[in-house]
């Protein structure tokens, strides 16, 4: 049974049986970067035993200023073989929880930030079920020195047979579902070189080390074809850039808590729910939308939200009412549209929760159809000072990780502010 | 009468070189784990068993050995597996690897006595206790399990789940009842975690043996290789 003993021994022993030759421990920083461990079979078990020591500070986004040691411990419920590595010469990845030494959580682990919000809502009842629609781009490569070619895109240096997009979706659908994460469905977008894979809920926890397993697997399978993926929110101007529409469904005692007989099937909980992401959206785009560049893609036209609302149908709008199909009502739920594939998914399915919550806890009256309540920040700064005057932010994030996200978000702004852009150069060069 | 061939690594001097005096035994002494070496060794009617004494090599070198000796078609007869006090706890989940241990220091008559029982036993071998379903095989001792030949990747919980149901064959278990059994304590998903692990696992089972999990509607899931209305 559920025994962490008996967990470790069969990590064990599938490691001796399948000839895995290096286990990756696999945590995520701050922004959601993937990082790892590489530990041989020998060391395994150690690192099962007492996790691996780190030091703090080498690492991006954790506790830089206080030079301090931590501990990464492996969630052994987490322990895959990854697909793509030869029977014999295996390689299998464990996710990780980041504490302190003395075995407190780290207060800047995402992953138990995460945690952390699911618990209190456990606490209320409730269990958090997440479906995201991942986005993103198949580019020949990810020269930053010109703008990237779609490989789909019919040009002068088209080497690639058509349909090698279609191939590489098609074998990363199959990757995915040898790792046990489901596929809902997946799909060429309207974009050229751009897909989508849909995921099929999971927990949010579940979801987010599920999200950072797809943009591993995408990325890796496309370096196998000779090409390259990215994640980035808007990496062509006049296209539209890549988003992670998420489906939210909240449960109590198994139940979906989202149905109920009021409009279109919505309970009164839905309803103070999307109230409460309605209300709260703008102050946590920063973490939903946490680059510069993801704010190029939250403009008008592009049937991306620039502003806070909800309706049934509308492409724009920020959360969706999507309709159930009939004997399916278990999926009654609601899609919050601005995420990028580019965030934290631990932090921003966090934040997503504890606005939603805060809807239900504090009964907020929804606003009208269609209703435009609010904008959406327009850049990094904007979101940025939303972020900073923020209680709901610093409640669930905790004071540490917001101080962090500001100073680190700030600096990124900064660089960006000093740029002269070819637009600049274009239009006003010849002319003032 | 053949004379019994039993293998021993890596060294056989002390009360193990008197343990086979007295059992009448020859050893066959290989002095590392390495199957080649070990094969060199090999008389023409095969060993009639192995002696492994764990706590005078490294202690995985030992392990694997245990293991090609197991997966070789022939086999080797029983294994005997001499270890020291402190390598108990790293014997646990691989009881399958060795017949019988002797804790050092070594007994020669202890050691004579194993050594005999174990001889005269061989013939009816042990088998790994398995589960085989349609074209599912689970060997409960490695805990490794295929489908169709294929090796399945299966994380704990999958495999627990996989385990449960495969020993309760067309028995229909709700969700809750899933949850405590294999689980055993709160999760985050409630029961709804039970139909993500299902899914993932049917994923894994490949399209043409998703159908060995069915789901029955409004109370949960069996296993089971006999057609029925599969849903979901």
């Amino acid at each position: 049974m559920g025994g962490m003993q008996s967990q470790a021994q069969y990590v064990l022993r599938t490691v001796e049986e399948r000839g895995v030759r290096f286990v990756q421990l696999w945590f995520t920083d701050v922004l959601g970067r993937h990082k790892a461990f590489h530990v041989t079979p020998a060391e395994l078990e150690d690192a099962l035993d007492q996790g691996m020591t780190f030091d703090g500070s080498a690492i991006d986004g954790f506790s830089r200023t206080q030079e301090s040691d931590v501990l990464a411990r492996p969630d052994l419920t987490t322990f895959q073989l990854l697909p793509w590595y030869e029977e014999g010469a295996g390689v299998a990845r464990v996710f990780c929880d980041i504490n302190n030494i003395d075995g407190s959580p780290f207060e800047g682990c995402p992953r138990q930030q995460l945690r952390h919000v699911l618990d209190d809502a456990h606490r209320q009842g409730y269990n958090f079920f997440v479906a995201p629609e991942i986005e993103y781009f198949y580019f020949e490569d990810l020269d930053p020195a010109r703008p990237p070619r779609p490989i789909d895109h019919g040009s002068f240096f088209d080497l690639l047979p058509d349909d090698v997009g279609s191939q590489l979706r098609r074998h990363t659908v199959l990757t995915l579902e040898e790792m046990g994460i489901g596929v809902e469905h997946a799909q060429h977008e309207d974009a050229p070189g751009q897909h989508e894979i849909d995921l099929r809920y999971t927990d949010a926890l579940t979801m987010a080390d599920t999200v950072m397993s797809v943009r591993h697997v995408v990325k890796e399978l496309a370096r196998q074809y000779g090409v390259s993926a990215s994640f980035m929110p808007k990496p062509l101007a006049h296209v539209p850039g890549s988003g992670m529409h998420t489906h939210l469904s909240l449960w109590r005692d198994d139940h979906n808590a989202f149905i109920g007989d009021g409009r279109y099937g919505l309970s009164d909980i839905a309803m103070k729910f999307i109230a409460g992401l309605v209300h709260h959206a703008p102050e946590i785009t920063a973490v939903t939308n946490q680059w510069v560049n993801s704010y190029k893609r939250l403009v008008p036209g592009d049937e991306a939200p620039v502003g806070a609302g909800w309706a049934r149908y509308d492409a724009n709008a920020l959360v969706r009412v999507p309709s159930v199909k009939p004997g399916r009502i278990d999926s009654t739920r609601i899609e919050y549209r601005s995420p990028d594939t580019a965030a934290n998914p631990y932090l921003a399915f966090a934040v997503i929760l504890a606005a939603g919550l805060r809807g239900v806890a504090g009964d907020y009256e929804l606003p009208g159809e269609g209703e435009r309540t609010a904008p959406l920040p327009e850049s990094l700064a904007q979101a940025l000072e939303l972020m900073e005057d923020s209680k709901l932010l610093h409640e669930t994030l905790g004071a540490h990780l917001v101080e962090w996200f500001l100073r680190n978000k700030r600096a990124e702004w900064d660089d960006y502010r000093v740029q002269v852009t070819a637009f600049e150069l274009e239009r006003y060069l010849p002319l003032l | 009468m053949s004379i019994d061939v039993v293998l021993c690594v890596p060294s056989c001097d002390g009360p193990i070189r008197k343990a086979f005096e007295v059992t009448g035994v020859t050893p066959a002494v290989a002095s590392t784990g390495r199957l080649n070496e070990v094969a060199a060794l090999e008389p023409a009617d095969g060993f009639s068993g192995a002696v492994i004494n764990a706590s005078a090599f490294p202690f995985t070198e030992a392990m694997n050995l245990c293991r090609q000796l197991r997966a070789r078609e022939r086999g080797a007869g029983p294994i005997i597996l001499l270890v020291d006090h402190y390598q108990l706890d790293d014997l646990t989940f691989r009881e399958d690897l060795f017949d019988d241990f002797v804790v050092g220091p070594f007994d020669v008559s202890e050691l004579a006595t194993r050594l005999r029982h174990r001889l005269r036993r061989a013939g009816n071998e042990t088998v790994a206790p398995r589960i085989e379903h349609g074209g599912l095989s689970m060997n409960l001792e490695t805990y490794q399990a295929s489908i169709s030949g294929r090796v399945m990747d299966l994380t704990y919980m999958e495999y627990e789940l996989l385990r449960f149901l495969a020993t309760n064959p067309n028995r229909v278990f709700t969700r809750e009842t899933l949850l405590s059994r294999v689980w055993g304590y709160e999760y985050y998903g409630g029961a709804r975690t039970v139909d993500v692990h299902v899914r993932r696992l049917r994923a894994k089972l490949g399209e043409e043996n998703a159908n060995l999990i069915q789901t029955v509607r409004s109370v949960g899931y069996k296993f089971g290789t006999n057609a029925e209305r599969v849903s979901d």
